[in-house]
């Protein structure tokens, strides 16, 4: 199954719910419309909730590091929340966990936006 | 050495065979298609449970021939539909080896931005060698004639757990 994303308000901050795999083809290219979507409009508090994503390829990966820089440009922030411990291991791997700001819990992520 | 195509159902058409004292369980020509790198993941998923890896070995193997399969299918043969991956599983009693060759240019090994470095850490692409030396055990890369370059990945039980 490829990522099913879905998005909700917590004040103002918007949380995006990943569910399924993010991979190369649609799964990485529906991730990153969305995140270029939400940027463009104008969001620039994005909470990315990775809790249900149960694979994630070098690919997928690209398209955090594409959403984080496209977040970033338009002034805003995208962080991590509810990473699996293969996600969390992917992110040690590759050093990103010193680019992303990551949470284990939905509420203190968001109130890091404050 | 036999070699198959994909059926057309998609399926890898698997035969067994000795190598070099491993058996050869899967040895198939892949067309250049997205497609091929799920059944690749899924054939050598089937080989790496029969030789007894964890779960969480499986995943990290099916990763690393995922990404394998990824770069000979899109950077290798460019999606090339006269161009075939040459697939092949092998496995030992304590160990399996996958070998994935694409026909494409081939590239220099040591013009590849590293991935870790602090300004690349941005790039979108590039990680798909990282994640595969990270999976495996070992790793093997080499240019094939007349063209086209072959990866040669092994796994161990003994280094699994």
């Amino acid at each position: 199954m490829s990522v099913k994303l879905s998005t909700r308000q917590v004040g103002d901050v918007t949380v995006i719910d990943a569910v399924g795999r993010i991979t190369l083809g649609e799964g990485a290219s529906t991730f990153r419309d969305t995140i270029k979507d939400l940027a463009l409009k104008g969001n620039q508090k994005i909470l990315l909730n990775l809790g249900e994503v149960s694979y994630i390829d070098s690919s997928g990966i690209g398209e955090l590091v594409s959403g984080f820089t496209t977040v970033t440009n338009h002034g805003g922030q995208l962080k991590l929340v509810g990473l699996t411990k293969r996600v969390k291991d992917l992110l040690q791997i590759t050093k990103l966990y010193t680019v992303f700001e990551v949470f284990d819990d939905e509420a203190p992520g968001v109130r890091s936006f404050a | 050495m036999v070699t198959f195509d994909l059926a057309p159902d998609g399926r890898v058409q698997t035969m067994p065979q000795q190598e070099s004292g491993e058996i050869c369980r899967v040895d198939s020509m892949l067309a250049s298609t997205l497609d091929s790198v799920d059944a690749a993941e899924t054939e050598t998923l089937k080989v790496a449970e029969e030789v007894g890896f964890d779960e969480e070995e499986l995943h990290k193997i099916g990763m690393a021939v995922r990404e394998c399969m990824v770069n000979a299918v899109v950077h290798g043969n460019r999606y090339n539909a006269r161009k075939k991956v040459h697939f092949r599983v092998l496995r030992g009693n304590d160990h399996m080896t996958v070998v994935i060759r694409d026909e494409g240019e081939g590239f220099d090994l040591q013009s590849l931005p590293d991935p870790l470095a602090e300004e690349n850490l941005l790039r979108q692409s590039g990680r798909g060698l990282l994640l595969i030396q990270a999976f495996m055990d070992d790793m093997q890369i080499q240019h094939v004639k007349p063209k086209g370059t072959e990866v040669k990945m092994m796994k161990y039980l003994a280094k699994a757990s």
